[in-house]
């Protein structure tokens, strides 16, 4: 039986699937196909809209709007989808993140010690932000090379933060091993095997001052996260938070687990097959995504399309010596001839190669060359999109939210007003 | 007037330190801690200088071939039996640093036939042990070799570890009474009645193995000799005295892949030319190289075509090259020398022997001794030759021994089982990390219990990383090339600040800081040479996990940026009475909190 849908998705991030979304919100049938294990296991679980504009630090995206050059995708979508996009991530996260009641970015302390700007962050983190005065105690695993606590709390005071912080090491109840990744800590905390909960409060409970917030790093459990902070709370007599953390990332994870619920919850199905091919009507219009299944392939039919395949880091762009490409559709990066041109000598500096990616027109459609679309049915989503360093700007799961909710509805025939 | 406070040999002045010692060596590369090596066992009080850290000028740049000879047996025969012979002494006493991966000289139908006879023949007249292979056999060692190879020779090529062989050298010499200062510029030498009689250094991080915080602290070092071992830069040593010592910089690139499509180090068997070898080497292999003369070892252009020239070059010997992925590049710079009137045109041409110039007999100049030209193969040789020279010139009548007396960490081979067994480590990690360390796996390892892995990439752990820090201080560049951290397939993305942990609070914050800055900055270098294909999508994650996840490019204690933090969500949520109460949905674990509003 031949696979049609109202609208395929392709590509499982934040984009793909709040564009899945907001498609099956408008009554469309709606079908995701995503090749492997997502990117938000690498991603923080911090939901950043804007933190900086010509480089300076913003205390309320929406006011730093205007200052973004007119091809960043935020000038493409306008405000109005980037708070459609949000509204749509409180709907998937619910009580579990917060940042919903202002429009100012919070500063959250990172992992290596210093705090960025966030515009939602997981319940988890909200005892930790940095505008919060009440000192802190920050508690590390001795296995836990990734997560410092003195050195973290010694480079927040470097930063000048507005509370007293102390850091302190601990050994993690049990012998991890030395390998243990951050899921290994989530996981047993999870599983709570020999009251590793309790064990762990007595000993934090032992270096801990009377500080009011005891932070740790993100590994306080990945399914059952609530509880184990009941569990510390309760022994340490002091609110508990989590410091967000690189891959693989628990709140990341949980993350993508609300956006997973959500998609279900919507009837959008998901494929998890590469799609290697494409068929058009030989009219300008897209007919099938050609997806890879066991070697046979699948022609999965849709009226629209949205490309959400991520940027360099997900494979959603891909370049060789020569050329930068999008693989899956082959649209057009715009990027200079040589490859001595994608970067700048400082690492810091103002890199050309984040900001590679698909152009389009104000609909989203991906543009060719002559400046004409690639297809008349197909809309670009989150970081394949060129025109922004998502890194620089602390921009990343905004441009996603935005540019997703924006493609999905407009792959619909719905504008947002 | 000067105070003088006197602690060990050094002389603490107000206006500066002043020490003495016999023999000063200028260099820490490889032939400069081989001497100082050489020197201290024989009872010389010896000091090294360094520039950076140690390697840090060519010998940790090179691609880490230990030569059979075989390479030089058609053209240069005195060479190819100096690198058998040395091949063969330093599998003995730098076990710890070779991997015996043998080599293969491949013939492709386009290359000579008759050169192909003559690397034979020369590889028999210099004691070069030489089998011939069919393309079949040698496919069969190495699966990877194009299709079309017709032939190839086997010799005892091997890898060698130029990082771990030099400090094993400097850790045996300052075992020995010697004094390494690296990160210690010579600024100037000392001349008096016409004679070289010191140097002075200025100390970039203060004094100490890799102590920061101090800078610009300058120290006159008086030495009876002085040893100019500073290889492409001996010129510039040797200028500070009015000396021309005509060093040729000659540049080459190497190219790093992500894993190893050979076991073998694999070259061509081609008279000359360039992009002609791949050096397996721990999880990697290089490719290299070029060979193009420069006018300034610290200022030359890194091309992108040679880049592609080593890829496309050497994929026509092993095909899987073209498209595999390739982690950074690095240039080094050869010291070539020849005498003066030689005049050689082509850099390639350019004797790789090596020369002691004695500045009394040829310039008039007593006091300094400068060694150039040479390669790794031979470092221990040239440093013999050199610490003989000096010992004549000081009457030291001590001979040398380090032929036969292993380097620090290849004492044991038999300690590496029981290292594993006794640490319960999982055996891969343990294995890299006894392959790292020698003989000296059980003492680093004991130290840290439990021990986690650090750098996930290269199986680094927490001890190797506290024993690297104490042996070169707060340069996590120094701690690179001791450990292998930071040198897998991400380059430092997740290890970077977890290392620079490792220096706190020992180190302050701020210099923990600093030597992650330096860190980042040149894993970035060498990363800019491979940015397509997978290493691009790396160093894209690289850059989200360092920009956006942990906001280091915009952290205030780097920029200095004020934070005006109460322009910020604190979380709590302002109520329509103006006062402000805990966020929507708040759990108890907020009830515990005293806000300002008093609840």
């Amino acid at each position: 039986m031949a696979i049609e849908d109202d609208v395929l998705v392709v590509g499982g991030g934040v984009a793909g699937m709040t564009a899945a979304l907001a498609a099956a919100d408008a009554g469309a049938s709606v079908r995701l196909v995503t090749k492997k294990q997502s990117t938000l296991r690498h991603a923080s679980g911090l939901a950043d809209v804007l933190g900086y504009a010509d480089d300076a630090l913003v205390a309320d995206p929406f006011g730093a709007l205007s200052r973004l050059p007119d091809d960043h995708p935020y000038s493409i979508v306008g405000a109005a989808a980037i708070r459609a996009g949000l509204e749509r991530f409180d709907a998937v996260t619910g009580e579990s993140y917060r940042g919903g009641h202002t429009d100012r970015n919070a500063l959250v302390p990172t992992h290596g010690g210093t705090v960025k700007p966030t515009a939602r962050y997981p319940e988890s983190a909200a005892a930790g932000l940095a505008s919060d005065e009440r000192d802190a105690l920050l508690v590390g695993f001795e296995t836990l090379a990734a997560f410092d606590a003195p050195f973290a709390a010694a480079h927040l005071e470097a930063v000048g933060v507005p509370f007293g912080v102390r850091g302190a090491t601990v050994a993690f109840p049990g012998t991890p091993r030395s390998d243990a990744t951050a899921t290994w800590y989530a996981r047993a905390l999870d599983d709570d095997a020999d009251g590793v909960r309790e064990r762990l409060a007595r000993r934090v409970a032992r270096v801990h001052d009377g500080e009011p917030r005891v932070g740790f790093p993100a590994v306080l459990g990945e399914t059952h996260s609530r509880e184990v902070r009941e569990a510390l709370t309760e022994v340490l007599g002091a609110a508990v938070f989590e410091v967000p953390m690189g891959p693989p990332s628990v709140p990341g994870m949980r993350l993508e687990s609300s956006f997973r619920a959500a998609l279900e919850e919507a009837t959008v199905r998901v494929v998890r097959n590469p799609v290697v091919d494409y068929e058009t009507d030989g009219d300008g219009r897209l007919s099938a995504a050609v997806v890879d299944r066991n070697g046979q392939r699948i022609p999965h039919h849709a009226s629209s399309f949205v490309l959400a395949t991520g940027g360099l880091v997900g494979k959603g762009l891909d370049a060789d010596r020569e050329r930068v490409r999008e693989p899956v559709f082959g649209c057009r990066v715009p990027h200079p001839a040589d490859r001595y041109d994608w970067f700048v000598d400082d690492v810091y500096g103002d890199q050309p190669y984040p900001r590679f990616g698909v152009r389009t027109d104000d609909d989203l459609r991906p543009l060719g060359a002559s400046g004409r679309v690639e297809f008349e049915n197909l809309r670009a989503a989150g970081g394949v999109l060129g025109g922004y360093d998502f890194a620089a700007e602390c921009s990343g799961t905004g441009v996603s939210l935005a540019t997703g909710e924006a493609a999905g509805r407009a792959a619909v025939g719905e504008a947002i007003q | 007037m000067a105070v003088t406070v006197s602690r060990g040999r050094v002389q603490y002045r107000t206006d500066g330190m002043q020490s003495r010692t016999e023999v000063l060596v200028v260099g820490g590369g490889s032939t400069g801690c081989g001497v100082a090596r050489d020197l201290a066992r024989r009872g010389v009080d010896v000091t090294l200088v360094e520039t950076g850290t140690l390697t840090n000028g060519t010998t940790g740049r090179m691609h880490g071939l230990l030569h059979s000879g075989g390479r030089y047996a058609v053209s240069d025969r005195a060479s190819a039996r100096e690198c058998i012979a040395e091949n063969r002494v330093l599998r003995d006493v730098a076990a710890h640093c070779v991997e015996p991966t043998g080599g293969l000289f491949v013939k492709r139908p386009e290359d000579p036939d008759d050169y192909f006879e003559a690397k034979l023949e020369g590889c028999r007249a210099c004691d070069v042990p030489a089998a011939v292979l069919s393309g079949a056999e040698a496919r069969e060692r190495e699966p990877h070799l194009a299709r079309d190879v017709e032939k190839a020779i086997a010799v005892p090529d091997a890898a060698i570890d130029p990082f771990r062989l030099c400090v094993a050298n400097a850790v045996d010499a300052e075992d020995h009474g010697a004094r390494v200062e690296t990160h210690a510029e010579v600024t100037d030498l000392l001349l008096e009645g016409g004679a070289v009689v010191g140097a002075r250094v200025e100390h970039a991080s203060g004094k100490g193995p890799g102590a920061r915080g101090r800078p610009g602290e300058t120290e006159e070092i008086r030495a009876d000799h002085v040893v100019n071992a500073a290889g492409a830069w001996a010129g510039e040593i040797g200028a500070l005295a009015g000396l021309d010592v005509a060093v040729r910089p000659s540049k080459g690139v190497m190219t790093v892949m992500n894993t190893r499509q050979v076991d073998t180090v694999i070259n061509r068997c081609r008279p000359k030319g360039d992009a002609d070898i791949v050096v397996p080497h721990e999880t990697a292999c290089i490719l290299g190289t070029t060979d193009v003369e420069v006018d300034d070892p610290e200022d030359y252009p890194e091309d992108r075509e040679e880049v592609d020239r080593v890829i496309d070059t050497l994929a026509e010997l092993v095909p899987l090259l073209r498209e595999a992925r390739t982690i950074r590049s690095f240039w080094g710079v050869r010291p070539l020398y020849e005498p003066p009137g030689t005049d050689t045109e082509d850099p390639t041409d350019v004797t790789r022997d090596f020369f002691t110039l004695d500045h009394a007999d040829r310039d008039g100049v007593p006091g300094m001794t400068s060694i150039v030209g040479g390669k790794l193969t031979t470092y221990r040789l040239m440093a013999e030759s050199i610490a003989d020279h000096v010992c004549a010139k000081l009457g030291v009548r001590a001979r040398c021994d380090t032929d036969e007396v292993p380097l620090p960490g290849s004492e044991r081979p038999g300690d590496l089982d029981a290292a594993m067994e006794r640490f319960g480590l999982r055996s891969p990690i343990a294995r890299r990390s006894a392959e790292r360390l020698g003989s000296r796996t059980t003492a680093v390892l004991a130290r840290c219990d439990p021990n986690p892995i650090v750098c996930p990439c290269e199986a680094v752990t927490r001890a190797e990383v506290r024993d690297a820090v104490d042996g070169t201080g707060a340069d996590l560049n120094g701690v690179r090339i001791r450990t292998r951290a930071s040198m897998g397939n991400c380059q430092g993305g997740r290890c970077a600040h977890r290392l620079a942990a490792e220096l706190h609070p020992a180190h302050d914050e701020a210099v923990a800081r600093a030597a992650l800055n330096d860190l980042r900055d040149e894993r970035w270098k060498g990363q800019r040479h491979a940015l397509w294909g997978e290493q691009l999508s790396q160093a894209a994650l690289n850059y989200a996990l360092c920009a956006a996840t942990m906001n280091e490019d915009a952290d205030p204690a780097r920029t200095g940026a004020t934070v005006a933090w109460d322009a910020f969500d604190d979380g709590r949520v302002a109520s329509d009475d103006g006062r402000t109460a805990p966020g929507v949905g708040r759990d108890e674990t907020d009830g515990v909190r005293g806000g300002p509003d008093g609840d």
